[in-house]
């Protein structure tokens, strides 16, 4: 090679170079040097209130994480908005973040009508809607809703989870359901049905309550008398502490399912009577951070210490904390698979882009997986029962398709 | 059979809670001759002070003691400092001071105590009477407790001089005035009774149905319906609205409907119970002066 | 005072060449091409904001026509709000009719529904009418989730809505034209009201709230009124939900809790009741003021809005539109000598 075409290859060589370093720092708007800007709507009043801690834990997880230098040296910036648990606000609030804040993603929007509201709109506008914090069994549609993403094994999954179990250990059972008279309760109540198929006749009785009843008192009493012997409470904490109670209180003792949702030792047995609840059955795919058997675990620890530093005014007995710490470190892990390229669609790719994701608070054995298709990044559980002090795990951690 | 006397039993223990919120909603009514929204977001904060205390140490019966008289106290200055600019107001307005204030102590309520559920304890003893498997012994006693309360009340409104007055004072200030009674001072005094009334109702129906600030939400429509449908100035009639509602919305829940359209129904037998009674079951019925 | 029944004074003097009257007109003219002009000053989210403004706007003056002029509390206008959004949402999803035909219809349904409900509530006044109808407004949700009407209703789930394009192409944005639609709809209905309040119907809405039977024996059919107007009132209420759906593009149950009615009468007591202008004013009030709030306070915003609710109706206890007339009415006075104060001088 002559000299100047060594002059010519070195110069070129030095040009493929320097083109993908100055190529590699792509941002989409609400992303910068220093910032990433993250959107989110909450229901912080309004009868879904009680899920408000979860915002507020995910922003003090994402303080200390700043307190720590950041993702790639950028805060994460989360603007959180109440939508009391109305669509319209909701889509007000949404918008308001969208085109006004400019943020780069919405994340952790809570609420099943809430996230429908605003899903074509999002989709449209081609912005992230990672990680709803709903288990509708909707959410994970790649093909026709390609910008939005679950979190939590959907309630599908998780009836058929219980379904499959009872198939095998209680195949003649004769079931009553009590569920909450809305998206949620009913997911369940189908999903249990579609899970028994050919068994779904032993479903002897269904009864309903709004979360603006009293008490569900009435229901169970109904219930106790269809007959059945097999019990499923589809209910938020409040209900599901009644439920259990006055189950036990009446004298009736079937084969009692709860759902994930209300299994809190701390917040949900605990008032019920933990005496009442023995034999209980549930499934976890979190840490319950009232349950004994985790005090040594490091995961919880740390969990606690977090808890302590940055959100002291959290109630250390809500599962809610434990669930918004844990989505929160899987939106860390995207960033941080993201590097400089925080582009929407880069952020799409690498939520898509989850392998056996282990995090602290997960059960051991459970682990996030997203694919191009799988739009589902939890989909494992495992079966417990209650001794009357602590969730038993039993079984394998299982999987919910 | 079996089944419909333990609706009708668990309707019983429903209604008591219903019945102990109407009571305050009547006892606001008959001193000051309004309906007042808020009540069952203040028995909730009460309710959350008494937790408090029990918390802190106190024995069950200093907190409720105690808890009554700081409700009373906070009923009085709640009249006198944010009632009273407008009590001349029309009807509307109050009303509007009322959500207001209900929002407030909700809010509050959130902010201070979080939304996850608490557990109030209950003085009366956990096993149920003569070991039946229909109804607690603490709803059996928290009706005992709402009958005793309607009582009292209705004695003091009626054979009392302070209570003749309080009920001259919302019935009529003006002529109440010219007769000498402090009439400001009889409202604030009703407002400090209801609240001391709400925060019995609201320990009451703690142990029931949980603690926790929204718990008081679904409960204040069917008080309210209650008060309503038994007649708003009759304390006895409240309290008999509230065990019907609850024994009706079980029954009609469990045979007639199922729970999905209970609500509708409800709204269906309120309008028909006022059709036929006006002034509601046991309300007195005003002929009015042309 | 109310809007209808006291003629204000007719001034004699002229204020740069114009009277009084052709000064509100110009003010009233000035206001309406402003409010056209806005959806192109601000960006889409404000639009869309200022388009909930209408609507509600539209909501409260069908509520203040019932609750303000004929004295019939109404807890319940949530109720027909929703009927109207998801009669426009079925006819628009399931059975595929144009956005604009599904107006009318929403109207019609709410105006049936209102009168059928009317009818029953004529023998309840007061707390008693106030029951009843926040009775309407708790039971509706449950009644929207029905299982036997899911396949119309979309149950729990809701129904999506499509928003609509600006027509003949105009290169403007949907969320513009919507506005502009909404403004549209918001002109006709005031002028309605506004025509059904001054004249003899509306004299007899205020004679009925104010002295029944006085009115009674002067020959005002009072239970025929009361009725027609709780129909009324639910058309405008009907109108004003299914333009809602169409901007939200989403009908839930959850959409239209008791809270919401609550939240309508709120509106029209920090408006002015009795006014049609307070419909605005407390349509501001009721879209502005819960976002103002929340970023006052993030730990307990509804409690901030709740001092605020009580500061209106403190310093304003007729309202905004009270107030506002009463400022002008001190300007009028302030004014010089020569103007006598307000009495009423025939016309």
């Amino acid at each position: 090679m002559d000299s100047r075409g060594m002059l010519a290859t070195c110069l070129l060589a030095l040009l493929l170079t320097a083109i993908p370093a100055v190529a590699q720092k792509k941002y989409d708007v609400g992303a910068t040097d220093t910032e990433i800007k993250i959107g989110q709507t909450m229901p912080y009043s309004g009868p879904a209130s009680a899920y408000g801690t979860i915002g507020r834990a995910e922003a003090a997880y994402f303080q200390m994480i700043n307190d720590l230098g950041g993702i790639n040296g950028r805060k994460i910036t989360l603007i959180s908005l109440d939508d009391g648990y109305s669509p319209p606000k909701t889509v007000e609030q949404i918008r308001r973040l969208v085109e006004q804040d400019q943020v780069l993603m919405i994340y952790q929007s809570l609420g099943t009508p809430s996230n429908t509201a605003i899903q074509r709109y999002l989709n449209a506008q081609k912005v992230p809607q990672v990680f709803v914090a709903t288990g509708a069994t909707k959410w994970g549609d790649p093909k026709n809703y390609p910008w939005t993403i679950g979190w939590q094994p959907s309630y599908h999954a998780e009836s058929l989870i219980y379904a499959k179990y009872l198939l095998q250990t209680k195949p003649e059972a004769k079931i009553a359901v009590l569920y909450q008279n809305d998206d949620y309760g009913k997911d369940y109540l189908n999903s249990l049905r579609a899970g028994l198929s050919a068994k779904s006749k032993s479903i002897l009785k269904e009864v309903s309550y709004e979360v603006t009843d009293a008490s569900v008192d009435s229901q169970i009493v109904t219930l106790q008398a269809s007959g059945a012997d097999t019990f499923f409470i589809f209910a938020t904490p409040k209900f599901a502490a009644q439920a259990i109670r006055k189950t036990y209180d009446i004298g009736w003792h079937p084969l009692q399912f709860v759902n994930n949702v209300s299994n809190s030792v701390g917040t949900v047995l605990q008032p019920a009577g933990p005496e009442k609840a023995e034999g209980l059955i549930s499934s976890f795919y979190l840490k319950e951070p009232t349950d004994p058997q985790w005090l040594k675990d490091k995961g919880y620890k740390d969990w606690v210490e977090w808890m302590k530093k940055y959100y002291s005014q959290g109630d250390l007995a809500d599962l809610g904390n434990v669930y918004g710490y844990t989505v929160a470190q899987t939106l860390v892990q995207v960033l941080q698979q993201c590097g400089d390229d925080l582009t929407r669609e880069n952020i799409m790719r690498q939520a898509a882009n989850l392998k056996n994701l282990e995090l602290p608070m997960l059960l051991p054995g459970v682990k996030l997986n997203t694919s191009a298709t799988d739009f589902y990044p939890l989909e494992q559980m495992q079966l417990a029962r209650f001794d009357g002090k602590r969730w038993v795990l039993f079984g394998e951690v299982l999987s919910g398709r | 059979m079996e089944a419909f006397l333990h609706q009708v039993l668990s309707g019983l223990a429903t209604g008591g809670v219903y019945a102990s919120l109407a009571l305050a909603l009547v006892m606001i009514y008959q001193s000051t001759n309004h309906i007042n929204f808020a009540q069952g977001e203040m028995a909730m904060f009460s309710t959350y002070l008494a937790w408090n205390m029990i918390n802190a140490g106190l024995p069950y019966w200093g907190a409720f003691a105690l808890t009554i008289a700081i409700s009373f106290v906070a009923g009085v200055v709640i009249e006198r400092v944010i009632i009273r600019p407008v009590e001349n107001a029309p009807v509307l307005s109050v009303v509007t001071v009322f959500v207001a204030l209900l929002v407030i102590f909700n809010s509050i309520a959130g902010w201070i105590y979080t939304y996850t559920i608490k557990t109030f304890p209950s003085p009366f003893p956990e096993q149920p009477l003569f070991g039946n498997r229909y109804i607690s012994s603490h709803e059996l006693g928290a009706i005992g407790v709402t009958l005793t309360v309607l009582v009292v009340l209705y004695v003091f409104f009626r054979f009392t001089p302070l209570g003749l007055a309080m009920r001259a004072a919302a019935q009529n200030a003006t002529s109440s005035r010219l007769v000498g009674i402090r009439v400001g001072w009889m409202l604030a005094l009703g407002w400090g009774l209801a609240a001391a009334v709400g925060a019995v109702a609201g320990m009451l129906v703690a142990p029931i149905i949980y603690l926790e600030p929204n718990m008081m939400s679904g409960v204040l429509l069917y008080a309210f319906a209650a008060a309503l449908v038994g007649g708003i100035d009759n304390p006895f009639g409240a309290v008999f609205g509230g065990f019907i509602v609850g024994i009706l919305e079980n029954l009609i829940g469990a045979y007639v409907i199922g729970t999905e359209l209970k609500l509708t129904v409800a709204l269906v037998l309120i309008i028909c119970v006022l059709l036929v009674k006006p002034t509601g079951l046991f309300g007195k019925v005003f002929a009015t002066r042309v | 005072m109310n809007d209808a029944l006291v003629t204000p004074p007719l001034s004699m003097t002229r204020y740069a060449g114009l009277s009084l009257r052709a000064w509100k007109m110009v003010g009233l003219v000035a206001l309406v091409l402003g409010a056209i002009a806005l959806p192109f000053t601000v960006s889409n989210y404000r639009v869309f904001q200022f388009n909930m403004v209408l609507v509600y706007a539209i909501v409260l003056l069908g509520l203040n026509i019932l609750t303000g002029y004929n004295g019939q509390i109404s807890l319940g206008h949530g109720a027909f709000y929703a009927i109207g959004a998801y009669v426009a949402a079925i006819l628009m999803d399931r059975v595929g009719w144009p956005y604009w035909a599904t107006i009318p219809v929403a109207g019609l349904a709410c105006f049936v529904s209102g009168f059928l409900f009317g009818l029953p509530a004529l023998r309840l006044r007061g707390h008693y009418l106030a029951l009843a109808t926040f009775a309407l407004a708790v039971a509706m949700p449950q009644l929207l989730k029905y299982k036997h009407i899911e396949q119309w209703t979309g149950g729990v789930q809701g129904i999506v809505i499509i928003k609509p394009d600006p027509p003949f192409g105009w290169k403007i944005t949907p969320d513009q034209w919507l506005y502009l639609f909404t403004l549209a709809i918001l002109i006709v209905m005031f002028i309605l009201g506004w025509n059904l309040l001054r004249g003899r119907i509306g004299r007899a809405l205020i004679a009925i709230r104010d002295h029944p039977i006085a009115a009674e024996a002067m020959g005002v059919n009072s239970a025929l009124y009361k009725s027609l107007t709780f129909g009324v009132s639910a058309l405008f209420t009907g109108v004003a939900g299914a333009l809602g759906a169409i901007v939200v593009q989403f009908v839930a149950p959850d959409s239209f809790t008791a809270g919401l009615s609550i939240n309508f009468l709120v509106g029209i007591v920090v408006g002015g009741i009795a006014s049609i202008s307070g419909a605005v004013y407390g349509a501001l009030f009721i879209q502005f003021v819960p976002n103002f709030a929340d970023q006052i306070s993030k730990a307990a915003p509804w409690a901030i809005y709740g001092v605020f609710l009580l500061l209106f109706v403190y310093l304003m206890p007729t309202g905004v539109a009270g107030f506002v007339r009463w400022v002008y009415q001190r300007l009028r006075l302030a004014r010089g000598g020569t103007d006598k104060p307000a009495v009423a001088k025939p016309s």
